[in-house]
């Protein structure tokens, strides 16, 4: 980590930044323009947030020639990691930091949804808080719209606030294209081929919320974003549920009538 | 042919050993000792008898007897159905053939064979032992999802058949099915799981507690959503103790079978994520908007999902009269119930008040505590919450 001083690749502008993207854990973070860190404006506010701000700031933008001791050097890396993060929430929103983390989404750099009926859906990066220090990063579906762990440790200790809260929503916002469509198969607890009644009674239950939900949005004319063949199918399968949930004891844990 | 002699560990330790094989049981000897437990496996896995073999760490007979013996048998799997052209195979070919290329043949078979067995196993009373043991100590890994809380997973396949799909983790919090995360276990067979084992678990172990306890919401949004829903109960809860002079409990006991704490604890207000941008919550009618969230949702209420229930009390409980008339026009009322499910939650509210009071201590076993604990033994097929009507 101290090396990279002592190396005179003065040519090479973002040195500070190419290595903390490219080093091991960092790997959901983009590369910062050098023009929006030097711009003051998009720090309003950060020199509270982070200690030895000024020191931090250099080293980020590869203009650190301060000598100091190895301590104070440590401090003021960790500084420079958090005002990093700090800048990356604000800079991920703007117009280039979108298109960035757009490149990494299509590459699926954040990892895949781990839910077997998302089909692999390339995550994003976001955080529950935009306070730092909160909770650490979360993975989004957009197409279960769910929240999940990292798989790797290494992640679950980046800071959900170097993402933000706004994030995931913005880019889909501005990329409507990228929405992946929502399916509505689903995972129906089975024992010995028949559904369990107390499973089923919730699917049900959850179905109907969807179809109220549906319903809504056709009223308003706003298409509701899930699979045409999936709809179809759905359907039946329902006229099915009604027919089987009628006979009784179809399902397990459900009495039939004496 | 001299394996197992100057190996220590059986070759079921040893399988149950191997890496990314951390979910399998060790399914016991006595188990596949016994012929009934693989009734019909002879038909799905190539040198079956093989691979049997080689599970027990059976040594391979040699002497002449035993040959003629092996023999018999294997005429017999031809009767059963083996289309295999053994005819010309001698005994003497037979030895020699084993030695070197059908070794890994019947390796493999007998790791379908082991799986196949598996799958049966863990849902017998011993194999479903052992698998609690193992979830106990978190063996299969924790649940992704972030509002599970880390709730600990089962593996499960979803499918029976073998090499349709891989092993997957079943979150009772959330009721869903995951990847799990390790690459590693995508080489496992998910049908040596089965797609029986996962439910079927937590039936035999009803008094489980899923989902660890609910750590402090994590954000102020969440936080509102259960205060809010929170009130929404209470309000419920008073109104309907004013029309009846029984005070039902607010939550049944059981509901469908199932304790209403262990029913999908991960779901529900407070577990669904809310999309906002710089605090403001998105619009369902946006294009990015949420359409997702009844996948994670369920009632504040749980005996909406008492569907026989209400049933009875969109008619207005008549018992007497209802298994006829109930045969007859059965499926436009299961409609109905769905269509005004919501419209009817007040009125459902004052009858069952009403009912506890005609109904005594028979009849609805689902509300009062007393009666539903009554039923809640320890089969599976015992454990519903509503016992028959009439």
């Amino acid at each position: 980590m101290d090396d990279f001083n002592s190396e005179t690749d003065s040519d090479y502008t973002s040195y500070w930044r190419d290595w903390f993207i490219s080093s091991r854990g960092n790997e959901y973070f983009c590369e910062i323009d050098e023009e929006y860190l030097t711009d003051r404006f998009n720090l309003t506010g950060l020199n509270t947030e982070v200690q030895y701000y000024q020191y931090a700031l250099d080293l980020v933008t590869d203009v650190f020639d301060l000598d100091c001791d190895d301590e104070m050097r440590e401090q003021i890396e960790k500084s420079a990691r958090h005002l990093y993060g700090l800048v990356h929430a604000r800079y991920i929103v703007t117009t280039r930091g979108l298109a960035k983390m757009l490149e990494k989404f299509k590459k699926a750099d954040f990892g895949k949804c781990p839910r077997v009926m998302c089909d692999a859906q390339p995550l994003l990066p976001m955080g529950q808080s935009d306070v730092a220090n909160t909770s650490p990063v979360k993975l989004y579906c957009a197409k279960c719209e769910d929240l999940y762990n990292p798989k790797s440790s290494r992640h679950s200790t980046i800071d959900g606030a170097y993402f933000g809260t706004s994030f995931h929503n913005i880019l889909f916002q501005v990329y409507p294209a990228m929405l992946p469509p929502k399916t509505q198969k689903r995972y129906e607890p089975r024992v010995f081929g028949f559904r369990v009644h107390a499973a089923a009674a919730l699917n049900r239950w959850q179905a109907e919320q969807r179809e109220q939900m549906k319903e809504r949005l056709r009223q308003a004319r706003i298409e509701t974003g899930f699979e045409e063949e999936d709809e179809e199918l759905e359907s039946e399968e329902e006229m099915e549920d009604d027919i089987e949930v009628g006979e009784d004891g179809f399902e397990i844990g459900a009495t039939a009538p004496q | 042919m001299s394996s197992s002699s100057n190996v220590a560990e059986s070759w079921i330790s040893s399988f149950c050993g191997l890496l990314g094989h951390e979910y399998f049981a060790e399914v016991s000897e006595d188990f596949i000792e016994d012929d009934f437990n693989l009734t019909g496996l002879q038909s799905q896995v190539p040198m079956y008898k093989e691979a049997l073999e080689m599970i027990l760490d059976v040594e391979p007979e040699e002497d002449d007897d035993e040959e003629d013996e092996e023999e018999e048998d294997d005429d017999d799997d031809e009767v059963l159905g083996d289309e295999k052209p053994t005819g010309y195979r001698r005994a003497g070919d037979r030895r020699h053939l084993r030695m070197a290329s059908d070794l890994s043949v019947i390796e493999s078979s007998a790791e379908l064979l082991y799986g196949l067995i598996h799958q049966r196993y863990i849902t017998s009373r011993p194999g479903i032992q052992q698998m609690a043991e193992k979830y106990e100590l978190q063996h299969f890994g924790t649940c992704p999802r972030v509002f599970c809380n880390s709730c600990k997973v089962l593996p499960v396949g979803c499918n029976d058949t073998p090499g349709q799909e891989t092993v997957k983790l079943f979150c009772p919090c959330c009721l869903d099915v995951y990847t799990p995360p390790n690459s590693r276990f995508q080489a496992v067979d998910g049908a040596f799981f089965g797609t029986t084992f996962g439910c079927l678990f937590f039936m035999t172990f009803p008094e489980l507690e899923i989902g660890a306890p609910r750590a402090s919401s994590s954000g102020a949004a969440d936080a509102l959503l259960a205060i809010q829903s929170a009130t929404a109960e209470s309000k419920s809860r008073s109104s309907s103790a004013t029309n009846s002079t029984v005070m039902p409990t607010v939550q049944p006991a059981l509901i469908n079978g199932t304790a209403p704490h262990n029913l999908a604890p991960g779901l529900g207000p407070g577990n669904i994520y809310e999309p906002r941008i710089y605090g403001f919550r998105v619009s369902e009618r946006a294009k990015s908007g949420p359409r997702m969230k009844w996948l994670r949702m369920r009632p504040v209420d749980l005996t909406e999902l008492d569907e026989t229930r209400r049933y009875w009390e969109e008619r207005g409980g008549d018992e007497e009269s209802g298994p006829v008339k109930r045969e007859q026009d059965e499926d436009a009322n299961m409609m109905d119930a769905v269509v005004d499910g919501r419209m009817a939650v007040d009125r459902r509210k004052k009858l069952i008040g009403r009912r506890l009071r005609t109904n005594g201590s028979g009849g609805i076993g689902a509300v009062g505590s007393g009666n539903g604990n009554g039923n809640g033994g320890g089969s599976p097929m015992d454990t519903n919450g509503v016992p028959g009507v009439g």
